[in-house]
């Protein structure tokens, strides 16, 4: 929500036109640059080397199981929010092996898979995502017991966070406090402003490191009317915002409805086909499988994305704990949402709304908080 | 080696394509481990050499149409260890199980001239409706990575990584867009068992359901979504009438837009 960062750097403004100078810097500081980009009439993230491949005057229709780009009106670098992938896939990849072991004359050689990560700035990164790594900073390596795939490759980013100015269909941001403006864990933060021909982007640095970036990039300094506009145009998107999540004493009002007869209704439109847990940029639940080869001389183990809402995931000796969908449903939405700050200290949903657009079956978990919480019963499905 | 004798492997072949089989011939690469691994006894498509009498894995393709093969894959459960049932027709039936659907009787009477000659069942069945089955793997044809998976678990005594969740996994593995979310194209692939690699989906195309069901498959729920998609109910019948039309959950679904 806070937008303004608190920092010494002093903000600069940036011509759009000069955009490139700032990715020419990036690259020359050794950076692979992943960024938003047009792919399957979609804006999803991959490798970008000029600015050039941002989906320039493009934007998203977001909406439950519903996801269209179209053309903008205006030629806005960042008209567009989140889409089908988060920036989780380069940190916590979707599939990577862990281990190999061969096979020597009386038993194994166990080594661990090898991999090299490059310095890779996250551009573009948007404040609910920005805040979703920080939660997944806390899960994965925030105690003594730490994922070494996910350190090594953290360790290599730097953030140019894009703050939003128009949110999205199934945005909510605000009820989670995760945006719609970054208020840290960036190096570098922009704004994109359009305006009576104008068209430029408010920079500020969040670290010497975004400092010294920036300062390779042409900029003037920003007046006092463009610090106050950026501002605006920040709190103009929080307000546009419809969506929400009624988060007061969310974890007892949970707890408390284990039973609702909301799961029952849910469960009869989920597909559980885990869509919304691989698409949400905190879930971070895994699977390890030991393959061997044909001969036996080699075995490797693999960690792949899982979801809670696979029968398998709760499998122990004699079978799968939660066996319905219901009991599924319920197990992600109050990990989420309510087990989270038992375990983590803070929600597990930073209001993407990724798992509402891309549920095959249009399922809203704001609708869901909000039935449960009324209690009141649905009886029709959407 | 864990085996100290090469374990014999017997391919057999009931009512299908052959397609299965072939995806074992399919594996170049690994089919000079898999020579060197087993002793192939039995292989219909690569050989017509059969030894022995008992097998220690027997991979059984097709599906049960006919009383005589009712009565021979008895003698083929009682000539194995291990029996894993490859492929839409030797897991649910296969696409011959249309037929299923219908009076058989009739459709002999219109197509042979003398129908007295054909000893045919009424329905096509999956084997594990005749003799019990160790593992099923699936598809349609079966993937052959898959296969070779069954095959290295087998040798090396351990379960086949084999997932029975949703292909949407598969997708979101391999970084696809959702077709049915971003291009609005009815798409079986949220009940439907992974194991393609989701190659329909990389190529913009609804999943044809070609694994068969997944664990738990809610197909009402799809249907409702392919509904609002704008798919008429012959369209959503035809869709779950495929290669796995007689897997339940594919029929029961098809069964609810019969009229
Ligand atoms: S949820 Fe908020 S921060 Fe995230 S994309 Fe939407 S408006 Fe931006
Ligand atoms: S639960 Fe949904 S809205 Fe919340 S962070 Fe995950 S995908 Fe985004
Ligand atoms: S809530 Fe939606 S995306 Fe998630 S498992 Fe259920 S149907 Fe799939
Ligand atoms: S394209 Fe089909 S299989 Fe892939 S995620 Fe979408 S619904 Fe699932």
């Amino acid at each position: 929500m806070n937008n303004s960062a608190k920092n010494d750097y002093p903000p600069g403004l940036i011509r759009a036109d000069d955009l490139e100078h700032l990715l020419k810097a990036l690259g020359a500081g050794g950076f692979r640059i992943q960024a938003p980009v047009i792919r399957d009439q979609s804006i999803v993230i991959d490798e970008i080397k000029s600015a050039g491949e941002l989906p320039a005057g493009w934007t998203d229709e977001q909406n439950r199981g519903h996801y269209r780009i179209k053309r903008r009106s205006d030629n806005a670098y960042f008209g567009y929010v989140v889409g089908p992938y988060s920036w989780k896939k380069f940190l916590f990849p979707p599939s990577t092996a862990i281990l190999e072991a061969k096979r020597t004359g009386n038993g194994f050689q166990v080594s661990a898979a090898a991999e090299t990560v490059s310095p890779t700035a996250f551009f573009g990164i948007r404040p609910c995502d920005l805040r979703a790594l920080q939660i997944l900073d806390r899960v994965l390596i925030g105690s003594e017991y730490r994922d070494p795939i996910y350190q090594k490759r953290r360790e290599q980013i730097l953030i140019v966070a894009v703050n939003c100015t128009e949110p999205g269909g199934n945005c909510f941001c605000t009820s989670m406090e995760s945006g719609p403006g970054a208020a840290e864990g960036y190096d570098i933060v922009l704004t994109e402003m359009i305006d009576a021909g104008q068209h430029n982007f408010l920079a500020q640095a969040g670290t010497e490191r975004g400092n010294l970036i920036l300062q390779q990039v042409p900029s003037e300094k920003a007046t006092s009317d463009a610090l106050k506009s950026a501002a605006e145009a920040v709190q103009m998107a929080a307000r546009k915002i419809s969506k929400k999540i009624d988060t007061a004493d969310i974890k007892e009002m949970l707890y408390a409805n284990a039973e609702h007869p909301r799961w029952e209704d849910v469960a009869k439109q989920c597909l559980s086909c885990a869509n919304c847990t691989l698409v949400c940029p905190t879930c971070f639940c895994a699977n390890i499988d030991d393959y061997t080869d044909l001969t036996g001389e080699t075995a490797t183990r693999v960690r792949r994305w899982d979801s809670c809402f696979t029968l398998d995931h709760s499998y122990i000796h004699g079978g799968s704990i939660r066996s319905s969908v219901r009991a599924r449903y319920r197990q992600w939405l109050t990990h989420k949402l309510a087990a989270w700050h038992d375990q983590f200290g803070s929600s597990g949903c930073v209001g993407c709304g990724r798992c509402i657009t891309w549920c095959p079956s249009g399922i809203d978990i704001t609708e869901e908080v909000a039935a449960i919480r009324s209690g009141t019963v649905k009886a029709k499905a959407i | 080696m864990i085996h100290k004798k090469k374990p014999k492997l017997a391919v057999w072949k009931f009512a299908s394509c052959d397609g299965c089989q072939l995806s074992l011939l399919d594996c170049e690469e690994e089919l000079l481990a898999v020579a060197g691994a087993v002793e192939i006894a039995n292989f219909p498509e690569a050989s017509r050499a059969v030894v022995g009498r008992t097998y220690d894995l027997s991979l059984v393709e097709g599906s049960i149409t006919t009383p005589h093969d009712a009565e021979r894959i008895h003698k083929v459960r009682r000539a194995s260890k291990f029996l894993v049932t490859i492929g839409a027709c030797a897991t649910s039936g296969g696409i011959q199980a249309l037929r299923n659907f219908k009076d058989v009787k009739e459709f002999i009477s219109i197509v042979y001239a003398t129908p007295a000659y054909i000893d045919t069942l009424n329905k096509s069945t999956p084997i594990s409706d005749h003799v019990a089955v160790d593992f099923e793997l699936r598809g349609c044809p079966i993937n052959k990575y898959q296969l070779v998976e069954v095959l290295s678990a087998f040798l090396n005594g351990r379960k086949p990584v084999t997932p029975r969740h949703s292909l949407c996994i598969e997708c979101k593995l391999k970084g696809n867009v959702c077709v049915m979310v971003a291009h609005g194209i009815p798409c079986l692939g949220p009940v439907t068992h992974a194991g393609c690699g989701s190659i329909c989906p990389s190529y913009a195309r609804g999943c044809y359901g070609c694994f068969g069901p997944k664990e738990t498959p809610n197909t009402s729920a799809l249907s409702a979504q392919w509904e609002k998609l704008g798919s008429s109910p012959i369209s959503i019948k035809r869709a779950f009438r495929g290669f796995n039309a007689f897997a339940d959950a594919f029929r029961k679904e098809s069964e609810l837009y019969e009229k």
